[in-house]
C-alpha cells in the first residue's frame, strides 16, 4: 500500500452538536461573547484545580450531547485527551458517564486527534454518535509542566499562556450541521528546538510538514478554504509557519489564522498568546462550528499542534517534538 | 548624614547586585533557581577569598541581604568553626553560622502553606 | 542539507526571530527594587540596634534576615509576591526575600497532594538546590582552611 496520511470519509460524519467552556481571564478576551459558558471561578467550585478541569470537560460533553438531541442513551463512546499525567481529566471525566471511552493524547493536538478517529469510526459504520473532547487548565498545566504559581518569576517573550477551557462536539452518523470531510494524520516532526519556553518554534514544523502534506495529497490549494486555523502555534510560532511555508512556495493567504495567537488581547499580557488543548478545542467548537452552522463559512481546515514532551524528557536535555493532525469540516448539504 | 550615605550605598551595592541577576535572567535565560545557586556560590567565594568583608564594612545590609550575604555566612561560619573546632567545624559552621535564616523560611513557609491556597493569575 | 544541519539551520533562525524585548525597563525596575528590598533589611537591623542597645551586630542583622524573610512569605501567602516578581525580576529574586518566596510558594501551591507528600517535599524543589551547592561550597571551603 503506498504511503499515505490523507484519508476521505465516505459517510462524512455530522458535527450535530458542539460546547465549550473557558476560565474568566478567556472570557474577557476577544473571543469571549463566542464561548457557550464563562465560568466566574476557574475552581469551578471544586476544591483543586485538577479536579476543576475534569469538572470542566464533564460540563462540555454534558452540554454538546444536549446541543445534538441525539440523546444521551444514543452516544455510543467517548474519546477524550488532556495535558495531566495519564491524560486524568479524561478518565475521571468519563467515569461520570456510563458510556465506552477511550483516551488519546496528542498534546494540544489532541482536538483534532478525536476528531478524525471519532469520524473514522463511524464512517466505518461501528458507531452512530460519538463523543470528542478535550481540556486544558492554566494552574494545572503551570504546576505539572512549569512553575508554583506563586513564584515571583517573570515570563519569557516566547512563553504562552495555556487556556483554561474545554470544548466537546458530538459526531453523529445522521444529522443536520458541518461534517467530517477527510483527515491528514501528522507525522513527529522534531527540529531539535529545546527551549521549553518557546513551544511555538517547536510545533510549527509539524505544521508546516501537515499542511504541506495536506495540500500534496489533495491537490488543493490554500484559497480551498475560507479559514485555515492552527492551534496553539502563539505569535512566534505562526509567523515561523508562514515563513517555513514560504520557503516551500506555499502562501496561506488572508484566511489563515492562530487560536493561540487570537485568543488573548494584547492588554491581558500572555506574551507570544494562548496554548494548551483547550485553545484550539474552544475556539473550535464555539466560534468556527457557529460560523458553520450560520453558514457565513463553509470549508475550514483545522491543525491543531502538540508538543510531545514531558517534563523529564525535556530535564533530560532532550528537544520537543511536534505533532499535527489535520481535519477538513464542511458544509456540504 | 552618616545614616544617609550607609543608606545610599545600601541602595547603590543591592540594587547593583541584583541588577546584575536581571542582566543574567536576560542575556541567559536562566531560571530563578540557577539564579540563587549561582548568587550563593559567588558568596561563598567572596568569604573564602576575604573580600566579603570589606565589601560589607561599607555595603551593610546592601551585600547581606542579596543571596550573597548567605552564601558568605555559609563559608563565614565554618571558616570561624574549623579554626575554633578543627575538622569537625568544616560539617557543623555553615549551617550554624545560616541556621537562622533557613529555619526562618521553612518554618514561614510551612505556615503560611498551611493557611493559604496558590491563585490563578 | 541533512537533518542534523537543518536543525542547526532552523535553531539559528528562530534565535534570530525571537522578539527583543527592551532590556533597560526591567534593568531599571530591578535596582530599585533590589535596592529598596535591602534598606529595608538595613532598616530592620539598624532599628533594632536603636531599640536594643546592647544586641550584637550579627544578631541584629539575622533579625532583620528573619524580618524579611517573613514578610516575603506572607507576601507569598496572600498572592503579592508574584506580581512584585512580574515587575522586579531579579530585584526580588536575588535578596533573601527571593530564597524565602522560593520554598514559600511551592508550599502553598502543593498543600492539595498533603502535608508530607505535598507540601513537605515540594518546598525544596527550588531551594533545595541552593542550600545543597551552599552546604558542599562551605563544607569545602572549610576543608581548605584546615589544611592552609
Amino acid at each position: 500500500m503506498a504511503k499515505r496520511q490523507s484519508i476521505y470519509f465516505y459517510n462524512k460524519p455530522v458535527i450535530s452538536g458542539s460546547y465549550s467552556i473557558v476560565g474568566p481571564k478567556e472570557g474577557q478576551g476577544p473571543f469571549g461573547q463566542y464561548f457557550d459558558f464563562v465560568m466566574e471561578n476557574d475552581l469551578f467550585g471544586e476544591k483543586t484545580y485538577e479536579k476543576a478541569e475534569r469538572k470542566m470537560i464533564e460540563h462540555v460533553i454534558k452540554g454538546a450531547i444536549k446541543k445534538s438531541k441525539v440523546g444521551a442513551d444514543n452516544i455510543n463512546l467517548i474519546l477524550s485527551g488532556d495535558l495531566l499525567n495519564q491524560i486524568i481529566s479524561s478518565s475521571y471525566a468519563a467515569r461520570q458517564f456510563s458510556i465506552p471511552y477511550l483516551g488519546l493524547f496528542g498534546a494540544c493536538s489532541t482536538m483534532a486527534e478525536t476528531l478524525a478517529v471519532g469520524a473514522m469510526l463511524i464512517d466505518g459504520g461501528f458507531f452512530n454518535n460519538v463523543v470528542c473532547s478535550t481540556a486544558s487548565h492554566f494552574s494545572t498545566a503551570e504546576r505539572q509542566f512549569r512553575f508554583p504559581l506563586e513564584l515571583g518569576n517573570q515570563r519569557v517573550p516566547t512563553s504562552q499562556w495555556t487556556v483554561t477551557g474545554a470544548g466537546a462536539c458530538v459526531l453523529s452518523k445522521e444529522g443536520t450541521g458541518p461534517r467530517i470531510t477527510m483527515a491528514t494524520f501528522g507525522k513527529v516532526v522534531d527540529y531539535n528546538i529545546r527551549d521549553v519556553n518557546n513551544m511555538g518554534a517547536a510545533m510549527a514544523p509539524a505544521a508546516a510538514d501537515t499542511i504541506l502534506t495536506h495540500f500534496k495529497d489533495t491537490k488543493r490549494t490554500p484559497d480551498y478554504y475560507d479559514l485555515i486555523v492552527t492551534g496553539d502555534l502563539g505569535k512566534l510560532g505562526s509567523e515561523i509557519l508562514l515563513d517555513l511555508l514560504e520557503e516551500k512556495g506555499l502562501n496561506l493567504g488572508t484566511n489563515y489564522m492562530d487560536c493561540g495567537h487570537v485568543y488573548f488581547s494584547r492588554k491581558q499580557d500572555t506574551m507570544c498568546g494562548g496554548s494548551g488543548c483547550g485553545c484550539s478545542a474552544s475556539i473550535l467548537n464555539s466560534f468556527i462550528i457557529g460560523k458553520l452552522n450560520k453558514k457565513e463559512i463553509n470549508k475550514v481546515l483545522f491543525l491543531p499542534t502538540g508538543a510531545l514532551m514531558s517534563t523529564t524528557a525535556s530535564q533530560q536535555g532532550d528537544s520537543i517534538p511536534g505533532i499535527c493532525h489535520a481535519v477538513v469540516i464542511e458544509n456540504i448539504d | 548624614m552618616e545614616y544617609f550615605l550607609t543608606y545610599l550605598w545600601v541602595f547603590l551595592v543591592g540594587g547593583a547586585v541584583c541588577m546584575i541577576g536581571q542582566i543574567l535572567i536576560i542575556t541567559t535565560k536562566i531560571t530563578s533557581a540557577r539564579i540563587l545557586v549561582t548568587f550563593v556560590l559567588v558568596g561563598v567565594l567572596l568569604e573564602a577569598c576575604t573580600i566579603f568583608e570589606p565589601i560589607a564594612s561599607v555595603a551593610k545590609a546592601g551585600i547581606t541581604v542579596p543571596i550573597i550575604g548567605f552564601g558568605a555566612s555559609l563559608a563565614r561560619g565554618a571558616i570561624g568553626a574549623v579554626r575554633a573546632t578543627g575538622l569537625i567545624g568544616a560539617f557543623t559552621g555553615g549551617l550554624q553560622a545560616t541556621a537562622g535564616g533557613i529555619a526562618a523560611a521553612v518554618g514561614f513557609a510551612f505556615l503560611f502553606g498551611l493557611i493559604f491556597k496558590a491563585r490563578t493569575k | 542539507m541533512n537533518a542534523k544541519e537543518r536543525d542547526l539551520a532552523y535553531n539559528k533562525y528562530v534565535e534570530a526571530r525571537i522578539p527583543k524585548t527592551k532590556a533597560w525597563p526591567s534593568l531599571f525596575n530591578s535596582f530599585w527594587v533590589g535596592g529598596v528590598i535591602c534598606m529595608i533589611g538595613q532598616g530592620a537591623s539598624d532599628l533594632l540596634l536603636y531599640c536594643f542597645p546592647g544586641m550584637a551586630e550579627q544578631t541584629a542583622s539575622t533579625y532583620a534576615s528573619i524580618f524579611l524573610i517573613f514578610l516575603a512569605s506572607l507576601l507569598t501567602g496572600i498572592g503579592v509576591y508574584d506580581k512584585i516578581g512580574k515587575f522586579a525580576g531579579g530585584g526580588s529574586i536575588v535578596p533573601i526575600t527571593g530564597f524565602s518566596n522560593s520554598i514559600a510558594s511551592p508550599s502553598v501551591e502543593f498543600k492539595n497532594e498533603g502535608i508530607i507528600f505535598g507540601m513537605c517535599v515540594k518546598m525544596f524543589t527550588i531551594a533545595g538546590p541552593v542550600i545543597v551547592t551552599g552546604i558542599v561550597a562551605s563544607i569545602l571551603v572549610g576543608l581548605i582552611y584546615l589544611f592552609v
